[in-house]
């Protein structure tokens, strides 16, 4: 049961959205910019992968399945890759670079202050940008926001792999500014 | 030296890195703006209060201190306020259902999990409707993202509480993102 009272027809962080419009609409548009909206370097399924990672750190069911999916659909369907990440990414099939951002993303999940000048330096010795790596530390601190927010109000979180693979296939198509389906609530 | 060459390394805290980024400034400083002076039956000075006291437990100096600063420009209580977030508050007249709240707002800081129905049933029964416990929640989970974005980045901060009086000041009666 939510801590408050929510509409039932949409899941996690849409029931909030739904709730209360005036916080939706900047918390909608920083996930457009940071995940969806054209990066000259990094991909959307990149950055997903980021956001999937952090949310399954924070152990957030609902993020973690959404924004996993949405990666996975990004990312040429590839159901695996999003499980290596989410086992360990130090053995998981993606680039160094990208690696090396991960590591500074959990550092970022622990608190702020954990990311040291090595981390910072071992993702640029592996080619990221400062705006990588700005960008990485900015998904991974907003995401320590997402997940507290679902979390924290005790959102309805279904626990159905289909309707995450259909709801991420709307979102890594359309982005976030177009509005959710219905989801019927289990009984 | 924050971990980033920024584009006026003068500016401090979040100040630089909204600098930096102008696409994902915009709605940081509306999602400031909406949850901390929007329409709210919370106070601002109610709001901030929460704010800088998320900030303190996530040990951020910059957010909490220039927080505090902007509770203190709301509430025309003195910079001493600043001081008395770090303590819990002894000092400074706070209702009951704020305090309820606040609790809210450390499980928060904590995690979103550890937010029980103990802790809604109190602040239900000092009084607190389900738009502030969800604005409180926001807020509290809003700045572990700002104090990550800040500290993560090693942004630079101004040491004293006096440097945040002016800034406060802005804060409270200019607002977020406002020339």
């Amino acid at each position: 049961m939510p801590h408050i009272t929510l509409s039932n027809e949409f899941p996690g962080i849409r029931s909030l959205f739904i709730y209360r419009p005036k916080t939706a609409a900047p918390l909608n548009a920083l996930v457009q910019a940071m995940l969806h909206d054209p990066h000259p370097t990094l991909s959307a399924g990149e950055r997903e992968l980021i956001a999937a990672y952090v949310s399954r750190l924070n152990d957030c069911h609902y993020c973690s399945n959404i924004h996993g999916a949405i990666a996975r659909h990004q990312l040429g369907d590839d159901a695996a890759l999003m499980e290596q990440v989410f086992q360990n990414p130090e053995t998981a099939d993606i680039s160094s670079k990208l690696r090396a951002l991960l590591k500074i993303a959990a550092k970022v999940q622990k608190g702020g202050k954990n990311v040291t000048d090595e981390d910072v330096s071992l993702a640029r010795s592996e080619g990221a940008t400062d705006l990588e790596i700005h960008d990485t530390v900015l998904i991974a601190a907003a995401f320590c926001m997402y997940n507290r927010y679902v979390d924290g109000l005790a959102t309805w979180q279904p626990h159905d792999d289909e309707l995450y693979d259909k709801m991420g296939e709307q979102r890594a198509r359309e982005g976030y500014l177009t509005p959710p389906f219905k989801v019927k609530r289990e009984a | 030296m924050a971990h980033i060459k920024l584009l006026n390394e003068e500016l401090p805290g979040i100040v630089g890195l909204l600098n930096y980024r102008p696409e994902t400034a915009k709605p940081l400083l509306e999602l400031a703006e909406t949850l901390l002076r929007g329409e709210s039956t919370l106070t601002s000075g109610e709001r901030e209060i929460i704010a800088a006291s998320v900030s303190y437990w996530n040990q951020c100096h910059f957010c909490h201190t220039s927080h505090a600063a902007a509770a203190a420009a709301h509430l025309q209580s003195g910079l001493s306020i600043i001081d008395d977030i770090k303590a819990g508050l002894p000092q400074t007249n706070v209702s009951d259902k704020l305090r309820a709240l606040l609790n809210i707002a450390h499980q928060v800081q904590r995690g979103g999990k550890h937010v029980t129905e103990t802790d809604i049933a109190a602040a239900v029964e000092l009084g607190a409707t389900d738009q502030e416990i969800h604005d409180t929640v926001l807020i509290a989970a809003a700045f572990c993202m700002y104090n990550r974005y800040v500290d993560g980045l090693g942004t630079w901060a101004p040491v004293p509480n006096e440097a945040y009086e002016e800034m406060g000041q802005r804060m409270a009666h200019v607002g977020y993102g406002k020339a």
